[in-house]
């Protein structure tokens, strides 16, 4: 059995009823998420007002009122515009990196990250850390915004009927 | 219990990606379908400069300084980088949406459009969005099932929709998006001051040798020159007609399509609200602005792979799961009722397509749960190639894709 990365995120998913949940031992996060008992399903859409930028929604869906307070909601969506502010920022830094890469002739990206790669980084360390600490005892999961194109924040949400097999 | 070989293949992301685009070199390299004219713009670069450094070079490095080839060889390496880039890159294509997602956009459509009389053709798909005190409009995407973001639009040639979209060009076999953009402009820069340095070299090179051995001498000793002059003659006028025209369009921070479809012209229609109104910050955000990932994640493993079982030899398990071949159109009900499990070791049994829990405790001291009642569960084969689970080790069984099958799944 290969140990498991954040098992302790799953640690409060109660006992399932009706639906089948096989969950079987994962290689990863992602894997398991795709197999455990999912009851919905909340995307967080982009906030195009000011413009372009990848920036998302704060309002707060309705789904989520049963689960997590608004408060913490919108620090987490709001962190993530930050962050993705600073990935996209049009400042001293980011015509230096470009001027430079292109007088390379954009070769020097073989060997060096690009800025908003760093940044990315950052935000799936963040996620990951806000799933184990915040959503996951609550029963929910973020999925990095990345892998679903930059368009969508992707909320799961389990199912939490319990009988109490905690 | 048996071992069956399974050979697994591994199987990367853009092997499954919708849309109409080749992929080389194991995902790295992503080009459009018909890459005909891209061959030909190659041809007729390297070709040209070929000729260049064949006829004339050795004369004038001679004649007038070293440095003109050296510099000449410089440019062309550059123009073939840029080239290279952007045909070879990916322009900023958004992924469609999975399932779930365009279920969710769909239902919130359906929610706002409200109650539709029947015979009534429903509204069209339409977001408004406020944009620097501009109303633009968003459309949505049937084939890819997005409501598509401000200035991107979907190509047909390539069936995707791509971000910040210019315009599909075949001469560099790719989409011109926002992440090759500044490629592709400077690829076309750098290859009209290829054009204009290849052709004034040329006429130098003429005027020089004929004033030495005369003119049709120069033309017999170098027929290259007349190939060149002409390919020059006509490049220049549509490659440098196409950078002005580029630059024009980054100073306002237009996109071609943007502005072949006249979206920000005209009084009556809105004004650019993408635009820093300064031409020098407008450049700079399209040539130096922060290079933007891919998001399509082309090299990724995919989450499944396809087990095919290289050997297998007829054992009783394999004859249990055979033994009831689910057939495309049935999915056999798996029904359990037990605790949550999130580890599960599994023993196959002799009796046709039984599975029972062996009730062991997994020793993946992580896991909480543990299997407290042997349950009896009808073996269900999900629709996968092979029809057998793949196998992790004799007795550990790993499902694929379980919960898309939960919608045929009911309770005892």
């Amino acid at each position: 059995c290969r140990p498991f990365k954040s098992i302790s995120v799953f640690g409060c998913i109660k006992f399932i009823k009706y639906e089948v949940l096989a969950l079987w031992q994962t290689h990863s996060l992602q894997d398991l998420r795709q197999q455990a008992a999912i009851a919905s399903k909340v995307f967080v859409q982009r906030d195009y007002t000011s413009g372009t930028i990848c920036k998302f929604q704060t309002k707060f869906p309705s789904e989520l009122e049963t689960r997590i307070e608004k408060q913490q909601f919108e620090e987490t969506v709001q962190t993530l515009n930050n962050l993705y502010a600073e990935a996209e920022k049009l400042g001293g830094k980011s015509y230096l990196e470009g001027c430079l890469a292109c007088l390379t002739a954009y070769t020097i990206f073989l060997c060096m990250e690009t800025h908003y790669e760093k940044v990315l980084k950052k935000i799936a360390k963040y996620i990951q850390e806000q799933n184990e600490k915040v959503y996951a005892p609550l029963g929910l999961l973020l999925t990095d915004p990345i892998e679903r194109g930059l368009r969508v924040v992707e909320i799961t949400i389990f199912e939490d009927r319990s009988i109490g097999s905690r | 219990m048996s071992a069956v070989m399974i050979s697994r293949k591994v199987t990367r992301k853009w092997e499954k990606l919708p849309g109409k685009n080749t992929f080389c070199c194991d995902g790295r390299v992503m080009m459009a379908r018909q890459k005909g004219v891209f061959y030909l713009t190659l041809f007729l670069i390297v070709g040209t400069c070929a000729l260049f450094f064949a006829f004339e070079c050795p004369y004038l490095a001679v004649r007038l300084s070293a440095a003109i080839p050296v510099f000449a060889i410089v440019l062309f390496l550059f123009v073939m980088a840029m080239l290279l880039r952007t045909s070879f890159s990916d322009p900023g294509v958004l992924p469609r949406a999975l399932p779930e997602e365009a279920n969710f956009i769909e239902m919130e459509i359906e929610a706002a459009n409200g109650s539709i009389q029947a015979g009534q053709r429903p509204p069209p798909r339409i977001r408004n969005v406020q944009i620097n005190n501009q109303i633009v409009k968003l459309k949505y995407c049937y084939t890819c099932k997005i409501f598509r973001p401000p200035r991107a639009s979907h190509c047909s040639i390539c069936d995707n929709c791509v971000d910040r979209f210019d315009h599909h060009c075949p001469w560099v076999g790719n989409c011109v998006g926002k992440r090759n953009y500044r490629y592709f402009y400077l690829f076309t820069l750098s290859l009209s001051l290829l054009t204009i340095y290849i052709f004034t070299f040329d006429i130098v090179h003429v005027a020089l040798r004929s004033m030495d051995s005369g003119f049709l001498n120069t033309l017999k000793e170098t027929p290259g020159t007349v190939i060149e002059v002409l390919v020059c003659f006509f490049t220049l006028w549509s490659v440098v007609g196409l950078t002005g025209f580029h630059t024009y369009l980054i100073s306002l921070n237009q996109t071609t399509n943007e502005d072949i479809k006249g979206s920000w012209s005209g009084k009556n229609r809105i004004q650019n609200p993408y635009s820093h109104k300064n031409i020098i910050k407008n450049c700079c955000e399209v040539l130096c602005g922060p290079t933007y990932p891919s998001v399509l994640d082309r090299r990724g493993l995919m989450s499944v792979e396809a087990p095919s079982s290289t050997s297998s030899p007829p054992t009783p398990d394999n004859a249990a799961t055979k033994s009831n071949p689910a057939t495309p159109n049935t999915v056999r009900k798996n029904l359990y009722k037990g605790p949550c499990i999130l580890h599960l070791r599994m023993t196959f049994s002799a009796e046709g397509g039984k599975v029972m829990p062996c009730g062991n405790k997994c020793d993946n001291d992580i896991n909480r749960f543990k299997c407290t009642q042997p349950t009896t569960w009808v073996f269900t084969t999900p629709e996968q190639p092979s029809g057998i689970p793949e196998q992790l080790s004799s007795n550990h069984l790993k499902y694929h894709n379980f919960q898309q099958y939960s919608t045929h799944l009911t309770t005892t």
